[in-house]
């Protein structure tokens, strides 16, 4: 979608309208080589979700680098204790290339979800791994979450005119004050912080509605991870480009467990 | 002083060129309103963010601290907002030291704007900017090409026709204080309620020569209804393959060397560890 100065005008722009064109080009890809000619109309089973048909521009080799990779990542606070969660799938359009790549990554007290660009995601964690443990080495301390997020937010303004394509999610709890702490980002470094729940990835359409239904206030760490884990979980069965697995991290004061989830493998 | 990173513009504008979409920003498809009053001036905003139709944030801050006595409300790309009103503080704050004297809002508002017309309007921020300084109460607008306006009420983002509609019908000369905070947030009522890029909460910031008062969430027209049901699942309803206790010690890991011998066998792993954290 196109970047405009003011939201609300740029919903309306003509460029916008262009995504909900059918895909032309859809069927050209399943009638070539791999699959026989089919007529369109009697092959149902062909069609590909509408999140890979968005838009005209499929035409290329890369669509857009958010979608490209797929992948999706969720956080959620609870009482005393915070959860962040990923899927596992690195695609390449509707090629999956692995089923293990997890995008939550772990720097002392705080955890940070990164979907979008897997190249960019790969990229952002060794540059958060590097900044942090300058961090830990000049302050002789472990980095606060809220630290942590107006590091990830002046990191990534920095590349105002050539951004990461990333959507990072901060999670964690202050060691300090004991106070969960979640936050979210857009590529730019524009700071969301939620009270509730943050989305990102390729699901976060779905995400953000099943959250909305789900989340409720002061969850206890067990019933914080089924309602994460859920979430998640029926997100992902609504996106064709994330899934293949699932980390679940439930994040207390002085405790972590990480948690592998049974999802669908296709 | 940082200064912006241009190393990924060529990969990107080449991304572009193989007809890639330009990356979503978080934009405040806001309304902001200021109005001077006898004795002040007040500011308001609303409180949503939007990622093109998604709403991002559902009580996000317009209402950006400058000084003491200068705050500004912010329109636009929502990063640009932050970070400009940001650096101008820093900037004005580091002036107000060194001359030894109170900052004034045409100082804040002509940093703004050489700082935006530099950029020629690539830093989307649209701002209205107000204050008490000794020369007394101003209120401006700046647009992200670097114009400025100077008027007694001001409306802009995507809900500023709504709110200017109701300034042209109810704005009156002399207006006191209670009078301009009134007219600001029903200004903002008319724009959350008429115009989709806005909605949620109305901010308000009075600022007279004393101090500034920000009033957040002055005003809360759309609060959820609370759920008539508890959605908590059961214990056990999710499938879990693996579990793992995370000890702090692993926490506390520096980097971990993991050397692979030519078969691809793992031979050693071993943590760097912080020492006593």
């Amino acid at each position: 979608m196109r970047h405009s100065p003011r939201g609300g005008v740029g919903r309306t722009s003509v460029s916008d309208d262009a995504q909900f064109h059918p895909p032309q080009a859809l069927f050209a890809i399943s009638t070539t080589s791999i699959h026989p000619p089919v007529d369109p109309a009697s092959a149902s089973y062909l069609q590909i979700s509408p999140r890979i048909q968005a838009g005209p521009h499929i035409k290329s080799t890369m669509s857009n680098p958010f979608t490209l990779n797929g992948g999706a990542c969720l956080a959620m606070t609870g009482k005393d204790c915070v959860a962040i969660a990923c899927d596992l799938r690195l695609g390449q359009q509707a090629l999956t290339l692995s089923n293990n790549f997890p995008k939550v990554f772990n720097y002392g007290d705080v955890w940070l979800g990164l979907t979008g660009l897997a190249t960019d995601v790969q990229t952002i964690h060794s540059l958060f791994r590097y900044k942090v443990n300058l961090y830990r080495l000049r302050e002789e301390r472990e980095i606060e979450p809220e630290t942590m997020a107006n590091l990830v937010s002046s990191t990534l303004y920095e590349r105002r005119f050539g951004p990461y394509y990333v959507s990072p999610v901060v999670a964690g709890i202050n060691q300090r004050t004991g106070k969960p702490f979640i936050c979210g980002f857009d590529s730019i470094g524009c700071i969301d912080f939620a009270k509730d729940f943050i989305v990102s990835g390729t699901a976060s359409d779905q995400l953000f509605g099943v959250a909305e239904g789900l989340w409720e206030p002061d969850l206890e760490a067990d019933e914080l991870f089924e309602t994460i884990s859920q979430t998640l979980l029926n997100s992902l069965d609504r996106d064709a480009l994330a899934g293949w697995g699932a980390h679940v991290y439930i994040i207390k004061k002085d405790s972590v467990t990480k948690r592998l989830l049974r999802t669908r493998q296709d | 002083m940082g200064g912006f990173d241009f190393s990924n513009h060529t990969r990107n504008a080449a991304l572009m060129a193989s007809g890639m979409p330009a990356p979503k920003a978080t934009s405040t498809g806001t309304t902001i309103v200021g109005c001077l009053f006898d004795g002040g001036v007040v500011i308001a905003a609303d409180t949503r963010a939007t990622s093109g139709s998604v709403v991002a944030d559902k009580n996000c801050e317009k209402l950006h601290y400058i000084s003491p006595h200068i705050w500004c409300a912010g329109a636009g790309t929502a990063a640009d907002t932050e970070f400009t009103t940001a650096i101008i503080s820093s900037n004005l704050e580091l002036h107000a030291l060194s001359t030894g004297r109170k900052p004034r809002v045409v100082t804040c508002m002509t940093m703004l704007k050489q700082h935006l017309f530099k950029y020629q309007g690539h830093i989307g921020a649209y701002l209205v900017v107000a204050g008490c300084d000794p020369t007394g109460s101003h209120l401006y607008t700046v647009h992200a090409h670097g114009s400025t306006d100077r008027l007694p009420y001001v409306t802009m983002g995507s809900g500023s026709l709504a709110a200017m509609s109701v300034f042209e019908t109810q704005w009156k000369k002399g207006i006191d204080r209670d009078g301009a905070v009134k007219l600001c947030s029903d200004a903002i009522l008319a724009g959350i309620f008429n115009d989709l890029g806005s909605g949620s909460n109305v901010d308000v910031c009075v600022i007279t020569p004393e101090k500034a008062t920000l009033m957040r969430n002055y005003l809360t027209p759309n609060v959820r209804a609370p759920k008539e049901l508890k959605y908590k699942f059961e214990k056990g309803t999710t499938a879990v393959l693996q579990e793992k206790l995370i000890s702090k010690d692993e926490l506390r890991r520096y980097i971990t060397v993991t050397e692979v011998d030519a078969e691809g066998e793992t031979t050693l792993t071993t943590d760097v560890m912080q020492v006593d954290a």
